[in-house]
């Protein structure tokens, strides 16, 4: 029997969004009001599973008597607002936004980006040959994963998964400041020397592939990355008795991937390093 | 919290200067030696925790005594405040004042902002950079806005040790530069706040009728001149008294953004949850401001008195002071004014017998002009990394420590002494319908008298200029600072005042009236406030981060070009600034287009 855990009732509140009545439960956010009404929204710094930073700016939307543009991530809809997602001032600023990530940042493994590049007509090129880049190389300093800044757009994820927000070990934080401002363990040392406890908990929520697995960093290397030739598997960690879900991400018949789903009440999307890249004994075939 | 802490250790300097902050380590848990008795026992959770607001106090103790911050200081500092070392640097790495890297003990910062750069910086800079090169002992930074833009061209000497020890030189010469910076014990003392102020000794004064005629060190002599009668006053009203008197008055605050301080009292005061908390904003930053620091050196126990006011009012036991790091004088005098407050019972469990228990703690800032936004000022306190905050909440509900807070400038605090002194309906009677009072205006530039000024709201840009004795061949002035916008030389009638400056498409902001003449290259101006921008943008939101850059960038292209060659980027200008004002988190990113867009408008600069 799977039970639904239905939490405390919550009253609902009306708006409107695009001239058109929505109804959501009150503590929703503007874009939960959106995505309930089906108006697709594009999201960056947004996760399932963490408080909304609102630092990408690209899910901005109009409402009404606000002197500046709204990020429907984090605003919480109020009774009667007012919620204009896709006016030509809206799109003007996602269209910029998504043109100063793009003409700075290694966007090249970021979901979807390339359908909303195109959708806002956005034109990372006309910052011109000499634009400033963020030009980082990875760092590839362990075995379990690759750090590689270069398509980092600075959504905080990965510190919000690594603190209070989950995993509560604080190995990283950013350092610097404006364009320069970069991910960092403290002296800015190798992972190795950090407080990491490789849980990977950083590369789930990552949106553009700036974590990810040293396996998938390689295979993208040697261009044998498949996404179209991989299944997904989704099933129980068989390291303790806590019964973390796992989804092994399989290709050739070989485990390249491992992800935990997000709407599992327990975990969130979380793993320890052994759910997380304990798996080589799996594919042990002796 | 499980921390992680390397191997490496502090000096013997470094372990000092933070033991002598926060007291010895009590056990191996806060980095002392380990011992038997620490395996019995352990320390930490929430009460360690608690401390990490004496994370920036902590960095300033170490980078005062050794001159940069080293991974060892770093951590030890960590284990005895319970931080973990990656939010540390994090922290350690925003600010401008600090270094991560050795350097050398003495840093020579010198201006090269607006004022500075039109009063001859760069030849400036470069004099002292050929003198002290390499080797010398010094290191030289350029700096944005030093805040004594009437003495330009500025530079500020921080020599680390036992105590820190800082020299001013303004307006400086390579000459004085270099020898407040090789030797800043020796370097001649600072001309006294008063030469700031043109008018000072003038009847009629509200604000700065103390600047120049009191001993800014003497409570007596503050007392003298009328000091505390507000704060008297204010005992006799009450708190909803004096909150009434306030929002009576009209007083807007003068930090720029000129909300009701009356509304913003009232609704703190009002708020259920405890404690609530006073901060004074005197981070004052804005490239051409400098009235809140003359008013911090020429009377400080005028500040102090209007903090304890403010507290009283709102309910508010514990008020924190952030100062500007690079006020070293400011720091100085209000430090013994606080102290000599406190010995005297005006500060204190029962201030001025009363019943009122009410504090006041400084901190110090460490060169971030973001943190002049109130939210990231909280972040700053607290610890963290000088972030704005998105809003809501706003700081009267949730503010600094997550608790209900006021937050006022210097200067709006301070023009709380007349409205108690002289009644809320005389106060109001000065200035115009909606800007009521007395404000202060800081010029510079192509004038012959520059400094703070104190004209009640109402008085035209003309008049202020001609006050300051502006010099022929005026091109432009720019109003507001490097966050406001540019007004043409033939536009002196616009009325200094919120409404009046609003209604001419501009702003007064925190009250910079910086004068330009011909001489003056329009776009390396333009382009040193895009640089501003680009070096002060925390870096939180994606409008803001990179769009300072390539507003920099586009700027830097168009340096040399006019008419259809810059018409370009200039389209480009509007388009990023357009979703720079449109999308960013906080003021900063707003604003950061303004003064450029103004110029390319009004002035037709690149035509």
């Amino acid at each position: 029997m799977t039970v639904t855990p239905l939490g405390i009732p919550r009253r609902v509140l009306e708006l409107t969004i695009d001239g058109e009545e929505a109804r959501v439960p009150e503590g929703s956010t503007i874009l939960d009001a959106c995505r309930a009404a089906g108006k697709d929204i594009p999201t960056l710094c947004e996760g399932d599973t963490l408080r909304p930073k609102n630092a990408c700016r690209v899910c901005v939307v109009e409402v009404e008597g606000a002197r500046t543009l709204v990020p429907a991530c984090s605003r919480k809809a109020e009774p009667g607002m007012e919620v204009r997602t896709d006016t030509e001032r809206a799109r003007h600023s996602r269209k910029i936004v998504l043109e100063l990530l793009a003409s700075s940042v290694d966007l090249s493994t970021t979901p979807r980006v390339a359908e909303w590049l195109k959708e806002y007509e956005a034109k990372p090129d006309r910052f011109g040959p000499d634009a400033a880049r963020l030009n980082e190389e990875p760092k590839i300093d362990n075995d379990l994963y690759v750090r590689d800044y270069d398509k980092c757009i600075l959504c905080y994820k990965c510190v919000d998964a690594c603190g209070d927000q989950w995993q509560n070990t604080f190995a990283i934080s950013v350092a610097g400041r404006g364009f320069d401002a970069r991910i960092a363990v403290e002296h800015d040392a190798p992972l190795t020397d950090s407080a990491c406890v490789y849980c990977g908990n950083c590369i789930e929520v990552c949106p553009t592939g700036a974590l990810s697995f040293k396996s998938e960093f390689d295979m993208r290397a040697a261009g044998t990355w498949d996404e179209s030739r991989q299944t997904e598997t989704t099933t129980v960690c068989a390291y303790c008795g806590v019964g973390c879900n796992l989804t092994l991400h399989v290709q050739d018949n070989e485990i390249v991937k491992v992800t935990s789903p997000h709407d599992n009440p327990v975990t969130h999307g979380n793993l320890c390093i052994k759910g997380r890249f304990g798996y080589q004994h799996v594919q042990n075939r002796g | 919290m499980d921390l992680h802490f390397g191997d490496s250790k502090p000096t013997d300097d470094e372990r000092a200067a933070v033991d002598a902050l926060l007291g010895p380590p009590e056990s191996s848990w806060e980095g002392a030696d380990r011992s038997d008795a620490d395996l019995r026992w352990a320390r930490g959770g929430r009460e360690a925790r608690d401390r990490r607001d004496l994370l920036l106090p902590g960095l300033h103790a170490i980078n005062d005594r050794v001159g940069w911050i080293s991974d060892g200081a770093l951590d030890y500092l960590c284990r005895r405040l319970t931080v973990p070392p990656a939010e540390a640097y994090g922290v350690a790495t925003f600010y401008a004042m600090f270094s991560v890297k050795p350097r050398p003990a003495t840093v020579l910062h010198v201006c090269t902002d607006l004022a500075c750069a039109a009063a001859g910086a760069p030849e400036l800079c470069s004099g002292i950079e050929e003198r002290l090169g390499p080797g010398s002992g010094v290191a030289v930074e350029r700096s944005p806005c030093l805040g004594l833009c009437e003495r330009a061209p500025a530079a500020l000497a921080i020599r680390a040790g036992d105590p820190v020890r800082t020299a001013v030189s303004a307006p400086a010469t390579v000459e004085e530069a270099v020898l407040a910076a090789s030797a800043p014990d020796s370097a001649p003392e600072e001309p006294p706040a008063a030469l700031a102020v043109p008018q000072a000794g003038q009847d009629g004064l509200m604000l700065l009728p103390r600047v120049g005629v009191v001993d800014p060190a003497s409570l007596d002599d503050y007392r003298a001149h009328g000091g505390y009668t507000a704060l008297r006053r204010a005992f006799e009203l009450g708190p909803a008294g004096v909150i009434r008197e306030v929002t009576d008055s009209g007083l807007a605050g003068r930090g720029g953004a000129a909300f009701p301080t009356g509304r913003k009292w009232q609704a703190t005061a009002s708020q259920p949850d405890h404690p609530h908390y006073l901060v004074c904003n005197a981070d004052e930053s804005e490239p051409g401001t400098f009235k809140d620091r003359v008013l911090m050196e020429g009377d400080p126990y005028a500040l102090v008195e209007a903090m304890t006011i403010a507290g009283y009012a709102t309910g508010a036991h514990k008020g924190y002071l952030y100062l500007r790091g690079e006020y070293p004088r400011s720091l100085h005098r209000l430090e013994h004014a606080i102290a000599q407050a406190r010995a005297r019972g005006l500060l204190g469990d029962d201030v001025l017998g009363q019943g009122h228990a009410f504090d006041i703690e400084i901190r110090r800032g460490a060169g971030a002009y973001i943190c002049g936004e109130e939210t990231a000022l909280f972040n700053s306190i607290e610890g963290y990394r000088g972030e704005p905050r998105s809003k809501p909440p706003f700081p009267v509900e949730k503010g600094l420590f997550g608790k209900p807070t006021v937050e006022n400038n210097v200067e709006t605090l301070v023009n709380v002494l007349p409205i108690l002194t002289m009644g809320a309906p005389a106060y109001a009677a000065i200035g115009t319908g909606r800007s009521t009072g007395p404000k202060l205006f800081c010029v510079s530039g192509s004038v012959e008298r520059p400094g703070v000024y104190e004209l009640p709201f109402g008085a035209t840009l003309g008049d202020l200029l001609t006050l300051a004795g502006v010099r022929d061949g005026l091109r432009a002035v720019l109003l507001g600072g490097a966050a406001g916008g540019f007004v043409r030389a033939d536009e002196l009638d616009i009325p200094l005042t919120f409404e009046g400056t609003r209604e001419a498409g501009t702003t007064l902001g925190s009250g910079v009236v910086m004068a330009f003449d011909d001489s003056v290259p329009l776009p390396r101006l333009l382009l040193r406030i895009a640089e501003f921008f680009r070096d002060e943008s925390c870096g939180q939101c994606v409008p803001c981060r990179v769009g300072t850059v390539r507003q920099e960038e586009a700027l830097h292209r168009i340096v040399e070009r006019t008419g259809t060659d810059a018409a370009g980027d200039i389209a480009l200008l509007r388009e990023v600034g357009r979703a720079m004002r449109d999308a960013s988190i906080c003021g900063l990113g707003q604003t950061a287009w303004n003064a450029v867009e103004s110029a390319i408008d009004r002035l037709g600069a690149y035509e």
